[in-house]
């Protein structure tokens, strides 16, 4: 169990730490970095709590091992608001939609949401729940978070948010 | 210059944000970054982590256990099996239905993925190379897992540490394999109504096990000093009191010194009610080791050993007359409880409330008998958003009253109709021995049928079955209706405790000098938003704005004893605490304002947020005025302070109803279902944030759509667990999960100080049969009667495959 | 949930990684997006002695044309198989495909080689190949070789590559301008494995099937060629008799298990619903 020293960058910042070449990298970044935003829900790579964003691809850290995201540059749930504290429009977004209950899935959903509008600035409802499809929720049915991100995306964009009619 | 009008009682109410907004919820604050104060997060100095060996069989003698080589590993602290929890009387603990469960196997194994062994190590990794290192040398014996053959004679006996008992936790056991028999209502006089029965149905509809795998698995760390005899505990705990409790009664531990903290929990829909062999192996392991031991389930092991929900067989029979009017209802069910009868029912109630298997409808008698048995499979019950075992009766009597429906040649709304207790018959008595506290069901299935053009729908599906029937289409259409009554708000002390304690619930209150509040409760939300809503409360009744207001749940030394949040109750329960609460504080305020404006009390009346003399309103104090005063200058003989605690005894269960309709249509070549709208209209009574009842009552529908379309833990006539991981069991991710609509009317609860009824579980209770009878109803003119879950695309198709539609 | 202990290399060029495997014992195992391995490995199905990562061989990388040939790098991922314009004009089966495995965050890591590499009979990129008549390129101590998809596969995780060889490309013809595409996949949810799936690509001539190719997908221990139900339509004009053949067809070489996703009956249908399916999608599509 040789030990290797895996360094990255997490929200901007360098970090290193010495881990095992199986240390996964949700661990590398909960335990030896200490950010516990993203979360464990599952062991077979479905859940996606575990969402971050290395190197400008939404990755499930469950199934990844840190020393293969060396020198990469990570993205948490932790590294969304601005360096002044001032909110990411989709954390802003979550709160505002009733997006979230438990919270748990939240961390890996806000920051998927945050690739898939970079992909795709103005997304469909369709385009939307596709583009979570690899985030479950067991709380909220997502509907709201559908309208959380469609929330974003028009203060995003600059456009008003019109509610789809019931 | 003008001076500017003072703010009007609406805008003063609306600086509150008090019971009927949709607040923006507090938790979403730390949520939204990442913030959350989850079990797993925690880390406390020289902390172990520990792992379990589970068995690879569903029943077998264990001849050996080899832990050398597990032990070997560097950084294994420890090895547990039940040799060494034997030492401390903790190789068994008592469940909360009044049997006895194995923490770690002894002698033998009943289940798949039972505990053996509990390897403690100084990280996770190590602990679980080390937990496969453990040996175990087996003895197969017969496996028992169809419920209908655990009483056959010649049946393998798997309690052997029972088997000589006669007896229950809930009477006579008539075979080594049975638990309890329950029974309810009048046997004879419901016989009598089937004898003379015009028209009478009778089918086997069965609710298949399923669990409620909540996002966070189940969790603790267990923190025990050895110079101060302290234990702390942090876990996922729905109800950290009754933890606190039972850890007192079992480990023998001073209750005071016993610290339970329920933290962020991650869902719970009560997978996380029960105590496991998890939590107590970690306090074993951290009593011994004199270090803080963290242990975490991983999601295989959480499907398929803490909990799961259902799992029930139910004969359903209803008596009518051939015009419609039901006469009698009798239904047997078979209660599949797996290896130990851990189901967190009140303990009077082995059964949970099945008797609110009548519903919504005016049966005259009725006759409900339960017997529960043992298999080999995993131990608990009552879980997931059921209201104890609500969800499997209204999946029972909804069905049921379709079949009947269908055989009468009647609309199953119009059936319904027919045969709803009408408004003015509340509070009305059921024939299985509820008083259901309110409802106006016409109101709301009148409104459900406006909103979804009901009768067009019909006649749209009449016109899709001629086109079918001459071969123009290949898809059925399907319209589901569902109209429930569930019971909540567990409960009255007369009859409702967990081990003993009444199931009362708790608020204290404390208003600072400054106007601001704390306020403490006894249950713990898991996601439902107590810190948002409990303000919210507080904040009408004492006119405190919400913001001001802050709301503690979890810690068991500051948090007055509550029996916790599951089953829907913290509305109905801890709700009326926290107003009776409020206007304990209120009536004391009262009196102080009376005495600071020189007044009488009766002089007073209260106005959004202060109180004011009557005929002179510009003489007034606002309750932060109050406040201040009961700090520094209260009446002469009155003690200082501002704050009350109350614990409320609930004078009854509340009964929240609702109408849901879904439209379906299936694809039978493919069994691939599409459901074109879901509308659900739910009766909660009075609400107190409408944007989190929306929130519940999606997330509730998502769960039984899942249920209903796929979810299954099955086994193998060998025992082995199917489905338990999530690359099987059905999670609907955003792409399948339907749009919901929702609805409401509001019927308040007139024993509840602010009227409201609960929500949290009514969209579960009422989707799954919603779902299912859509599916049913696409068949029926087919000659389809039933078809049962999980509908699955392949169960669909076969359910085409056996009326020959694919030839 | 906790993968068993390997030692991990990083070579920066494909002979380096070639040299590596070669000097590994027989338990080592190459790591391209990881999202078929990692999770077996969590599992402790497996259990590598070494992880020799192709991440850093960027040569491996893209997606371009050789001639009359389209070739994509095994490190290409799902989601830039989806984003490439080349394919999208020239092989349009790929991007439906693609899109249609796992999830956005898989999609981000998850290869074509790693796809196409093990022989998981779940994987649903064999079957394209096999339709497209792809030839998978093998680089091994002794040198390259190609391999048609067709032969590759020999039974369920495995495959005619060799010990010590790495699939560096997957080349195939690219189809003639106006011909029908279409895989059709049912599977219970985003993300799941095909219940059944069906790979179809065909051209048409004055409104018939002039060429036809089919691939099935998880209806048995590797994809299928289903060289028959091709044949059952080619001079057709697709109509309700040729569909039926080519799913009869379809369903006759099918042998899936029965799991979760239905009874292993259900299964053998659903190939020749699906393959019916595709058909009349590519068929649609196709320009006379």
């Amino acid at each position: 169990m040789s030990k290797l020293t895996v360094s990255m960058k997490v929200n901007g910042k360098a970090v290193s730490a010495e881990v095992e070449p199986r240390t996964l990298l949700i661990h590398y970044i909960r335990e030896n970095i200490g950010l516990t935003g993203p979360h464990i829900g599952c062991d077979t790579s479905h859940c996606g709590a575990c969402t971050v964003d290395v190197d400008g691809k939404s990755v499930k850290a469950c199934t990844m091992f840190a020393v293969q995201a060396a020198g990469a540059e990570v993205l948490t749930i932790e590294g969304m608001a601005g360096a002044d504290g001032k909110l990411h429009v989709l954390q802003e977004a979550f709160r505002e939609m009733h997006g979230l209950q438990c919270g748990y899935c939240t961390p890996g959903m806000i920051v998927r949401a945050h690739r898939l509008l970079q992909e795709n600035a103005n997304p469909t409802e369709a385009e939307i729940r596709l583009g979570i499809s690899g985030n479950l929720c067991r709380c909220t049915g997502y509907q709201n978070v559908v309208k959380a991100i469609q929330y974003a995306a028009a203060r995003i964009n600059g456009v008003e948010y019109k509610e789809a009619a019931e | 210059m003008n001076a500017p009008t003072p703010p009007s009682a609406v805008e003063r109410a609306e600086k509150l944000q008090g019971m009927g907004c949709k607040r923006k919820r507090v938790e979403d604050v730390r949520f939204t970054q990442g913030r959350g104060n989850y079990v797993d997060d925690l880390k406390l100095p020289g902390m172990l982590h520990g792992d379990f060996h589970r068995s690879s069989r569903a029943h077998a003698r264990i001849k050996t256990i080899d832990t050398s080589k597990a032990k070997a590993v560097p950084g294994v602290i420890a090895v547990l099996t039940a040799e060494e929890l034997k030492g401390v009387n903790l190789a068994w603990m008592p469940t909360l239905a009044g049997d006895v469960q194995m923490v770690l196997a002894d002698g033998k194994v009943l289940f798949q993925n039972q505990e053996i062994a509990f390897v403690v190590a100084t990280d996770r990794y190590i602990a679980a190379d080390a937990a496969d290192l453990v040996e175990v040398e087996y003895e197969e014996l017969p496996v028992v897992v169809d419920p209908f053959k655990a009483m056959d004679p010649d049946a393998p006996i798997l309690r052997e540490d029972i088997k000589d008992k006669k007896e229950g936790a809930h009477g006579p056991r008539s075979h080594p394999n049975h638990i309890f028999n329950w029974q309810i209502g009048d046997r004879d006089l419901t016989n009598a109504a089937f004898v003379k029965a015009e028209v009478a149905t009778k089918d086997l509809l069965s609710y298949q096990r399923v669990h409620p795998c909540p996002l966070e698995t189940c969790q603790c760390v267990v923190s025990f000093n050895k110079i101060t005899g302290e234990i702390t505990i942090h876990g996922t705990f729905q109800a950290p009191h009754v933890i606190r409790t039972v850890v007192a009664l079992i480990a023998g531990l001073p209750e005071q010194k016993i610290h339970v903290i329920s933290p962020d929990i991650g869902g719970g829909f009560g997978n996380k009610v029960g105590a496991y062999p998890g939590y107590i192996c970690a306090a074993v392991a951290s009593i011994v080791t004199g270090l803080p031991v963290k242990w975490v389930e991983d999601r295989i092991e959480n499907l398929s050993t803490t909990s799961f929900a259902r799992d029930y067989h139910m004969t359903t029979e209803i008596a009518a007359t051939r015009d419609g009017r039901v006469t009698g209802l009798r239904v047997h069910i078979l209660a599949d409880h797996g290896a130990f009868d851990a189901c967190a029912d009140p303990s009077k109630w082995p059964a949970g409330f099945s008797n609110i298997v009548t519903g919504s409808y005016d049966f005259p008698v009725a006759h409900l008998s339960v017997d529960g048995v043992y298999t080999n499979k995993a131990p608990g019950g009552v879980a997931y958003r059921c209201s104890f075992r609500v969800t499997e009766v209204a999946y029972a009597i909804e069905r049921a009253m379709d079949i009947m429906a269908q055989k009468l040649g009647m609309d199953p709304v119009d059936f319904r109709l027919k045969n709803f207790i009408k408004r003015e018959q509340f509070p009305y008595q059921s024939a299985l021995g509820w008083e259901y506290d309110s409802g106006d069901y016409h109101t709301a299935m009148q409104k459900a049928l406006e909103a979804t053009g009901y009768r067009q729908l019909r006649e749209e599906q009449k016109a899709r079955q001629e086109a079918f029937k001459r071969g123009e289409t290949r898809e059925l259409m399907g319209v589901g209706v569902s109209f429930f009554t569930e019971i909540v708000g567990a409960g009255p002390s007369k009859n409702c405790d967990i081990l003993g304690i009444a199931m009362f619930d708790s608020a204290e209150i404390r208003i600072h000098p400054t106007g601001k509040a704390l306020g403490r409760m006894g249950s713990k939300s898991q996601g439902q938003g107590h810190e948002t809503t409990w303000a919210q409360i507080i904040a009408t009744e004492i006119g405190i704005p919400a913001d001001d207001i802050a709301i503690e749940e979890g810690n068991t030394d500051t948090a007055p004893y509550g029996l916790g949040t599951y089953g829907s109750r913290s509305t109905p329960v801890t709700g009326a605490a926290i107003a009776m609460a409020s206007r304990k504080i209120k009536a004391k305020a009262q009196m102080i304002a009376a005495y600071m404006l020189e007044v009488h009390e009766g002089d007073l009346e209260w106005d959004v947020d202060r109180f004011r003399v009557k005929g002179n309103p510009e003489q007034f104090k606002t309750m932060s005025q109050i406040a201040w005063a009961a700090y520094n200058k209260v009446p002469p003989g009155m003690e200082p302070g501002l704050e009350a605690v109350s614990y409320y005894d609930p004078p009854n269960m509340t009964f929240p109803f609702g109408a849901y309709i879904c439209v379906m249509d299936i694809d039978i070549d493919t069994g691939v279902h599409k459901v074109r709208r879901f509308y659900a209209l739910d009766d909660c009574g009075t609400r107190i944030n409408p944007m989190i009842i929306e929130g519940q009552v999606h997330g509730g529908l998502t769960e039984g759509y899942a249920i209903a379309m796929g979810q299954e833990i099955a086994y193998d006539a060998d025992g082995n667990v199917k489905g338990a991981s999530l690359l099987d069991y059905f999670l609907p991710t955003a792409v399948e999960t339907p749009h919901w609509e929702t609805d409401y009317t509001v019927t308040p609860s007139p024993h509840h100080p602010i009227g409201a009824k609960g929500v949290g579980e009514s969209p579960n209770v009422g989707s799954v049969p919603c779902f299912a009878n859509a599916v049913n109803d696409a068949f029926k003119f087919l000659g389809s009667t039933h078809i049962a879950m999980p509908h699955d695309n392949y169960r669909v198709w076969q359910a085409a495959e056996n009326l020959g539609l694919h030839r | 949930m906790i993968p068993g202990s390997f030692d991990y290399h990083r070579p920066t060029n494909l002979s380096d990684a070639i040299a590596l495997l070669a000097s590994l014992d027989a338990e080592a195992r190459v790591i391209a997006g990881g999202h078929s391995l990692i999770p077996m490995m969590k599992l402790r199905l497996a259990m590598p002695s070494h992880l020799v990562d192709l991440a850093a061989l960027d040569e491996l990388r893209g997606v371009s044309a050789d001639g009359a040939e389209i070739v994509i790098g095994a490190m290409t991922t799902q989601h830039e198989v989806i984003a490439s314009e080349l394919l999208a004009a020239r092989a349009p089966i790929l991007r439906e495909a693609a899109e249609l495995i796992a999830d956005p965050q898989v999609r981000y890591m998850g290869t074509i080689g790693g796809n196409v590499a093990n022989g998981d009979p779940g994987n649903d990129m064999p079957a394209l190949m096999m339709c497209l008549g792809a030839s998978y390129v093998l680089r091994g101590r002794t040198g390259e070789r190609r391999v048609a998809a067709r032969d590759y596969y020999q039974g369920a995780y495995s495959t005619s590559a060799a010990q010590g060889e790495i699939l560096t490309a997957v080349r195939f013809p690219a189809p003639p301008s106006g011909h029908g595409y279409a895989y059709a996949k049912l599977k219970r949810k985003v993300g799941d494995y095909a219940t059944a799936a069906a790979a179809v690509v065909l051209t048409l001539s004055n409104g018939q099937v002039a060429t036809c190719s089919i691939g099935l997908t998880n209806v048995a221990d590797t994809a299928l060629f289903a060289a028959e139900a091709a044949r059952a339509v080619v001079g057709s004009r697709l109509d309700k008799a040729a569909l039926a053949r080519a799913s009869a067809a379809a369903e006759a070489i099918a042998s899936p298990a029965a799991d979760g996703r239905g009874s292993a009956e259900y299964r053998k249908k659903m190939a020749g619903v699906m393959t019916a399916r595709a058909l009349s999608s590519a068929f649609a599509r196709a320009k006379s």
